[in-house]
Order: structure tokens, then C-alpha cells, then sequence
């Protein structure tokens, strides 16, 4: 397994956080960021206890003799599986636009996607 | 053909399927007794989050023109069926459970909901199930859960707990569900009715909103295994849509519950789920059903699967690791809720995804979106993710080691029958534990089956007993199923539900 000082991606956790066992209220808040979700405070406060005791239940996976074992990612051992490539038909604009929150032109209206400065 | 009981609702799915096609009963008439039977008694249940009655009604009609146009029909053209809100369905909402999806329409049917279409069940309407499937009583739907018609202060199981107490309050003959780790089984044992998960990609996952891809398998739920094999049939099958669809017919499911027979029938009883943890009234009827398999003919002898104890462990690191990607999908931009952040002018794209996952999502699903980012995190890949994934070849390592010993395994379904709503709400872990005996299924991909063994002495609920075979081999679960069905049946002296207790017609339709 990767030591604590082989992190270098700019999405993995601060360094600090590899050797701890269990996740900070910072630490909480970082991965909620990464996950897109803004949570309250409250929220917060709630998750870190909530987590710590999950992720030391799960932990347990690190106690089984898995030496030398492959990792198994799918039940089923598939490569490559691939549909015909012939043309049929799909759904109109006007069907896949009906659930959008906004849209304009027969396109998908979002928020503005750059920071400002 | 059988008698019908005055109550059509009453009914099994087999015997509405004789009657339809000897022209003795309309699908109208069955598919307006179920209506009148949801109006009567789901504000009391609250099964389902969306009735199609126009809908049910039409489809209904159509099948008894085409029927009296002598045209040929399948087994189960004109029974009314109850869809799980996981599947998509054209013209009809699928929200999963989740506010983030309130007031969908999806676009197009999941396969699944194609094929009951192509042979014409009616839907009914959309059950309740756990948000995005997460959980184990429905107490995570962002509707209100759903109640066991056992005790509606207790829990119909989950995710499923919507297929579940539709069937145990004959709501519907039928329903579909879905089982990611046990979200058909468990809610099957706490309300006395049936429930397969068939084999990893025996049923097309294609237009089912994904909780964990490499977990997720669709499957049919009734109250007799015969009524829940019909369905497999109608379920099951290859489709070019789903990759990891199994290219191979569907196996004889329908013919293996009718022979209904474990003469010489190699079963063991995995000795890693029973024992500790295990409430004496759920062990007490597994005892019970082992020695009948023994009587009726099977061989019985206990198996051991080491690596059992680790299987929760691992799959509470695979799933939320699939559940993050999958729901990174929720974006709102192109379906489905839309929030702006409170305090900014002109927004970002990624502060409107925040503030929309903070208000679309509930606590269970923000849980495990945040434990699935922990554990595929840089650094920390490898010891939870990557150990789960060995944990996952040592647990299928187990099953195979099994299956050359033994046809078919079997283990209580649940630890315990149905708990109080509430009572595992504020604590995860404890939640989590339900699934303790139907998870491994999930990992290793092979098909397992609840029904139901009887009620506790402690306090008067249902029990199920789990029977799991080798990938592929589902009809093996039917065989056994129906064997000991029978048996049980017989020793009851009728089916298990005419013991539940009567729901007051008086109650008005819910919101």
C-alpha cells in the first residue's frame, strides 16, 4: 500500500490526515467538498461522529488474509462487451430537456462554470 | 382452474393468470378490486408514493381487447403489478426515494418496465423504498417510510419496503425490486413474502437509477415462490443495453418451482450466519425448515464460510466507493432539483451543486457519498478500498469452495424480525447489521431467495430462511423454495398471510 508520504494528488486528503485514524471535523468537511455537498455545521458535527464509528467497523477488511489475493472488482468476468453498431433511435431534444431545471435554445441552461477573476 | 376467493386481491398472480386467460375474470375487474384495495388501505401503509389508476386501468383494458381478439398472450398478461421507484418509467414520476428526483419523468422505461409492458401486467403504481436505495426499513425515504402491515408501527424492511408491505397488504400480487445487498430478501422475510435476487446480471440493470453498479441486481417479489418465479421469467433475460447482461435464456425458474422437489438435493447450512446476534425466534424457525428440507428428502450438512465475517465490513467500503461515482450524476444541470446557494449573487455552477446535493439528498446518502470519497481517496485506496476488493475474491472463494460440496446453502434471512420504526434511525452501524446474512450474495454475484419459515414465538412476527445458489443456477433456489413452501403451508395450514392481522378499510388514502 501507498505509505502516508506517497500522496502528492492534488485530491487526496492534506498529508497530515494519513496517519490518523480516524477523520477531524476539517477533515469531514474536506471530503464533503470534493463530494459536492454543502453541509451545515450541525450537519457536520453530526457526520464526523457518525463516520468514526463506521470506518472503524469497517477497518475490520484490514484484518483478513488477503495476502496474496487478487482484488475482485465484478462478479461476472467480462471484457469488452460491445452492442452492434447500428443506428437507432433516440430521444428528442424536447424529451430529454423536459426534466431540465432550466433551458434555452434547446440547450441545457446552467450557472456560470469560471470564477470571475 | 382453482377457485378464486371472493376477494380478487386475495388471489395468487398464478391462479388471476388461470382465470384471466379462461376468460372467467377481466384484467379490469382485477386491476379496479387492487385500486380499490390501495384507496382502502395505503394511508394506513403508505406502499406507494405514486398510483397510476388511469393508467392501470387503460393498460387493463387493452389486454382484455387483445385477449378477446384471440390473441396470445403471456402466462401473466393482465395482473397487476407494483413497480419499485428505483425503475424508470416513461410518462410516470421515479424519484428513488429522494427529493433531489421529486417531480421527475423519465423519458424512457427501464427494460425491466418494457418487458412487463410487452407482457401486459398493468402497473399499478410507484412503491417507496429507501433514498437511492440506501437502508433497511424504508426509514430513509425522503416520502415518510412505509409501515409493516404486521404492525405498522414496525418496519417493512428495505430498501424495499414498498414491494414488500404492497404484497403482504394484497396491494398488488406482484411487485419488482431490487437487491444491492439484501434490499429484496430482507424486506421479503419481515412481511411473510417472496423475494429473488437472481444472478448478477440476470436482469437488466439498464434504466434502474444505479446505487452500486457492480452490486445492483433487479429481481420480482410475490407472495408464493410459483407467483415470484412467473415473474422472474417475465424479468429476466439478456439485454444489449446492459454490458454485464448474462447472454444465456433465462433458467428454468417456472418449471423448478412447479416440481417443487429437494429429493437428493445436496443443502448446506453455512454455519458463519446463525449464531450470535441471532434473535431465538429466527433461529428457531430455520431449525425448523432444515429439518423439513430433511424429511422432504434433501441431505443437509453444515458448511463453513471463513470470510463471512469480513463480507459487511467490505461491502460498507464497495458500495459507498460505487455510490459516489454513480450519484455524482445528481448535478443539477440537466435533471431533477435545482438550488441556489442562499447569500451569493451570480452563483457558480459547482456552489448550485453543492447547495442542491445539501438540499436533495438526505443524511444516509450524504453518509455514504462521504465515506465513498474517503475511502477511493488518495492515500487511503489501498487499505479500504483495495483490502475490500481481496475481502470480495476471499468471500467468493468461499461460495465456490461451498458449491462443491453442497447444491445449495441456506441461512436465516434477517438476524431478527421487524423492528420498531425509530428504533435504528440515530445509529447506522446497527441498521447496517441487518444485512449481515444477505450481503455475501451480493459480493460473489451468486442468486439467493427469501420465504418466509413462520413467526417468532417472542413476539408473533415473520421469519424468513434464505436459500442462495451457484451463479446461474437459480432455479435451484425455486426448486427448494417451493419444496419447502408446501411443506410449511401444509403444516400451517394455509398460507402465512392469513394470519396477518386485518387492515380497517375505513382508513382514507394517504398523501
Amino acid at each position: 500500500m501507498h505509505g502516508p508520504d506517497a500522496w502528492s494528488g492534488p485530491e487526496g486528503l492534506p498529508h497530515r490526515l494519513a496517519r490518523m485514524s480516524s477523520l477531524s471535523r476539517d477533515d469531514v468537511a474536506h471530503l464533503a467538498g470534493l463530494a459536492r455537498i454543502e453541509l451545515s455545521d450541525a450537519e457536520l458535527d453530526r457526520m464526523v461522529g457518525e463516520l468514526g464509528v463506521i470506518l472503524e467497523s469497517v477497518a475490520k477488511v484490514q484484518q483478513a488474509p488477503t495476502d496474496g489475493v487478487a482484488p475482485m472488482s465484478h462478479p461476472m468476468p467480462l471484457t469488452n462487451v460491445t452492442r452492434p453498431d447500428v443506428v437507432r433511435p433516440s430521444l428528442g431534444a424536447g424529451a430529454v430537456l423536459a426534466g431540465a431545471p432550466e433551458s434555452e435554445q434547446q440547450r441545457f441552461s446552467v450557472p456560470r462554470i469560471l470564477d470571475e477573476d | 382452474m382453482t377457485d378464486l376467493p371472493t376477494d380478487l386481491t386475495r388471489a395468487t398472480a398464478a391462479d388471476l393468470a388461470g382465470a384471466l386467460a379462461s376468460g372467467a375474470i377481466s384484467s379490469v375487474e382485477v386491476t379496479q378490486a387492487h385500486l380499490d384495495r390501495i384507496a382502502a388501505v395505503d394511508g394506513q401503509v403508505h406502499s406507494y408514493l405514486h398510483v397510476d389508476e388511469a393508467g392501470a386501468l387503460a393498460q387493463a383494458r387493452s389486454i382484455d381487447d387483445r385477449r378477446r381478439a384471440g390473441e396470445t398472450l403471456g402466462a401473466l398478461a393482465g395482473v397487476p403489478i407494483a413497480v419499485k421507484d428505483v425503475m424508470t418509467t416513461k410518462g410516470l414520476p421515479t424519484t428513488c426515494g429522494s427529493k433531489i428526483l421529486e417531480g421527475w419523468i423519465p423519458p424512457y422505461d427501464a427494460t425491466v418496465v418494457s418487458k412487463l409492458r410487452e407482457a401486459g401486467l398493468p402497473i399499478l403504481g410507484k412503491t417507496n423504498m429507501d433514498e437511492f436505495a440506501m437502508g433497511s426499513s424504508t426509514e430513509h425515504s425522503a416520502y415518510g417510510p412505509s409501515h409493516n402491515p404486521w404492525d405498522l408501527d414496525r418496519i417493512p424492511g428495505g430498501s424495499g419496503g414498498g414491494s414488500s408491505s404492497v404484497l403482504a397488504s394484497f396491494q398488488a400480487p406482484l411487485a419488482t425490486g431490487t437487491d444491492t445487498g439484501g434490499s429484496i430478501r430482507q424486506p421479503a422475510a419481515v412481511t411473510a413474502t417472496v423475494g429473488t435476487k437472481p444472478t448478477y446480471g440476470g436482469v437488466s440493470r439498464y434504466g434502474l437509477v444505479a446505487l452500486a453498479s457492480s452490486l445492483d441486481q433487479a429481481g420480482p417479489c410475490g407472495r408464493t415462490v410459483l407467483d415470484t418465479a412467473l415473474l422472474h421469467a417475465v424479468m429476466g433475460g439478456h439485454d444489449p443495453m446492459d454490458s454485464t447482461s448474462i447472454d444465456a435464456p433465462v433458467p428454468p425458474v417456472v418449471e423448478a418451482a412447479r416440481a417443487a422437489s429437494v429429493k437428493g438435493m445436496r443443502v448446506g447450512v453455512v454455519k458463519e450466519l446463525g449464531g450470535e446476534g441471532y434473535q431465538p425466534g429466527v433461529r428457531a424457525r430455520f431449525d425448523e425448515s432444515v429439518a423439513l428440507l430433511e424429511e422432504l428428502g434433501a441431505e443437509v450438512v453444515e458448511v463453513s464460510c471463513p470470510n463471512f465475517e469480513y463480507a459487511l465490513a467490505a461491502y460498507y467500503l464497495i458500495l459507498p466507493s460505487e455510490a459516489s461515482s454513480n450519484l455524482a450524476k445528481f448535478d443539477a444541470m440537466r435533471y431533477g432539483m435545482r438550488v441556489l446557494p442562499e447569500g451569493i449573487d451570480a452563483p457558480s455552477a459547482e456552489q448550485v451543486m453543492a447547495a442542491t446535493r445539501d438540499a436533495g439528498f438526505g443524511p444516509e446518502v450524504k453518509r455514504r457519498i462521504i465515506l465513498g470519497t474517503y475511502a477511493l481517496s488518495s492515500g487511503y485506496y489501498d487499505a479500504y478500498y483495495g483490502s475490500a476488493q481481496k475481502v470480495r475474491a476471499l468471500i467468493a472463494q468461499d461460495f465456490d469452495n461451498a458449491y462443491a460440496q453442497v447444491d445449495v446453502l441456506v441461512s436465516p434471512t434477517a438476524p431478527t424480525t421487524a423492528f420498531k420504526l425509530g428504533d435504528k434511525l440515530e445509529d447506522p452501524m446497527a441498521m447496517y447489521l441487518n444485512d449481515i446474512a444477505t450481503i455475501p450474495a451480493n459480493l460473489a454475484g451468486v442468486p439467493g431467495m427469501s420465504i418466509p419459515s413462520g413467526l417468532a414465538d417472542e413476539d408473533g412476527l415473520p421469519a424468513g430462511i434464505q436459500i442462495l445458489a451457484p451463479a446461474t443456477k437459480d432455479e435451484r433456489l425455486y426448486s427448494v423454495g417451493a419444496a419447502l413452501e408446501a411443506a410449511l403451508v401444509d403444516r400451517w395450514g394455509g398460507p402465512i398471510l392469513d394470519r396477518a392481522p386485518v387492515l380497517g378499510a375505513a382508513a382514507a388514502k394517504g398523501a
